[in-house]
């Protein structure tokens, strides 16, 4: 469903992505990981044209990203580290906003939706707080329901619990979860080696810009083939 | 000490009646300025070259010379050039639109850059368009991060608009004077037209916390 060939992207003269090539099928569940600054945010941001890519190319369903930049970001939902919620708004207008504004669906038909959202993500109760007062797990989930609203075929995650109390990451990890047994296509920057290994169908290990070794969780973690992954398992298992 | 209010009191309706000119002439032109400051802001932050250097560059020019100046030239230079007699309320109006337009625009746009760079990220994430993103998300929280900034411009706008007194407008400032002149008393009338103002000023502080208030409910 997506295709990354020869990926490139340069922040002035630091090159961050130095030739990505990989490709996601639907349905499937991809774990991203690899060292701070190796570029997997960068990654993931130019799979939903939030950075543009240098060189290369991504197509996604065989179409260049690079034509169809509104109809793009309807296919691929984003959750980010920072949740990034709408402080101004309350929990139910945060889930019917882009619904209403970018799907033209009525008030009433993305309110029902929206509240369908917040109890598959435990929330009900908190449709009319604002985002201040949720705790971080409650604010991430919120933006998943957020992101889901839009009836995404991809999602994407950034550290999606990096920002999270301990205690949290549990009930953020259960949603998504969720969201892999419904056969969601994910592609999942984390640090959570525990959760890679339970849910993904591939890991992509990523350093100094260059995708390392894309291989089956199960093989990745008990013998990865490159020193560089090893030395990465080594320090954060 | 030599005062009599006695004297002013069969002109206190006069001058009072100054208020509603003041007020007239503040509430056009700050609205006026808000509306034109808000776009020149977002000509600030746009991307396309030729906004941006005017958008600077009005803000340079209005900033760099004396208001009394830009509105003796736009109130003499309006009728010149077009023919058009446009009345000193109008002429002073146009002024504090302009004007105040060139400050309001530099506080929108401290407030809009002040705004959590994820907020734009998720909006585009969420596929919402420029427009829509620019009014219903990032303005309202840049709004509540100027608002005290903003309501200092107003008020200094309340007071400066004394000078439109110079051009003739008959607000609290020039009726102050005229009743002076008409009583050879100016102490007694200037006072009650600083007491005016003075309450005015006080009267903007008040509903700028209200409106502070009732903003920060979402913290
Ligand atoms: N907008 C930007 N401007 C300039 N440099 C950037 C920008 N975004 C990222 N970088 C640089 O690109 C490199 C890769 O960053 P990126 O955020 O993709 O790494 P990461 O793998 O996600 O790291 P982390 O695990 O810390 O999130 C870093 O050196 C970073 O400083
Ligand atoms: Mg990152």
């Amino acid at each position: 469903m997506i295709d990354v060939q020869g990926l490139r992207k340069s922040f002035g003269s630091n090159e961050v992505l130095k030739g990505i090539s990989t490709s996601i099928k639907k349905g499937e569940v991809i774990a991203v990981i690899g060292p701070s600054g190796s570029g997997k945010s960068t990654f993931l941001r130019c799979l939903n044209l939030l950075e543009t890519h240098d060189e290369g190319s991504i197509l996604v369903e065989g179409k260049d990203i690079n034509d169809m930049e509104l109809h793009l970001r309807k296919k691929i939902g984003m959750v980010f580290q920072h949740f990034n919620l709408f402080p101004h708004l309350t929990v139910l207008e945060n889930v019917t906003f882009a619904p209403q504004q970018v799907l033209k669906i009525s008030k009433s038909e993305a309110e029902r939706e929206a509240l369908d959202l917040l109890k598959t993500v435990g929330l009900s109760d908190k449709a009319n707080s604002y985002p201040s007062n949720l705790s971080g797990g409650q604010k991430q989930r919120v933006a998943i329901a957020r992101a889901l609203a839009m009836k995404p075929e991809v999602m994407l995650f950034d550290e999606p619990t990096s920002a999270l109390d301990p205690e949290m990451v549990k009930e953020v990890l259960q949603v998504m979860k969720n969201l892999v047994k419904l056969g969601m296509t994910m592609v999942i920057v984390t640090h959570e080696m525990g959760f890679a290994k339970e849910v993904a169908d591939r890991v992509l290990f990523m350093d100094d810009g260059k995708l390392v070794e894309d291989q089956e969780p199960a093989i990745f973690f008990e013998n990865p083939s490159t020193d560089r992954a090893k030395a990465f398992l080594e320090k954060v298992l | 000490m030599n005062l009599d209010f006695a004297q002013l009191v069969p002109s206190i309706p006069y001058i009072l009646y100054g208020i509603w000119v003041t007020l007239q002439f503040v509430a056009v032109s700050l609205v006026l300025g808000f509306i034109w400051g808000t776009v020149l802001s977002l000509f600030k932050i746009g991307k396309i070259k030729i906004l941006r250097w005017f958008a600077d560059a009005y803000t340079s020019v209005f900033r760099g010379t004396p208001l009394i100046l830009q509105m003796l030239l736009i109130y003499y230079a309006v009728p010149q050039l077009t023919g058009v007699d446009i009345g000193a309320f109008s002429a002073g109006v146009l002024t504090f639109a302009l004007n105040s337009a060139a400050y309001i625009s530099e506080i929108i746009r401290a407030g809009i850059n002040a705004v959590d760079k994820g907020q734009k990220e998720a909006a585009m994430a969420l596929g919402v368009p420029y427009r829509t993103m620019m009014l219903k998300i990032i303005l309202p929280q840049a709004f509540k991060n100027i608002l005290p900034a903003l309501m200092n411009e107003f008020i200094t706008l309340t007071k400066e608009s004394a000078i439109v007194s110079v051009i003739g407008a008959l607000d609290i400032m020039r009726r102050a004077q005229i009743v002076g002149a008409s009583n050879y008393r100016f102490f007694e009338p200037l006072l009650l037209a600083g007491l005016v103002y003075y309450l005015l000023v006080m009267m903007l502080t008040l509903a700028g916390r209200v409106m502070e208030r009732r903003l920060a409910k979402s913290d």
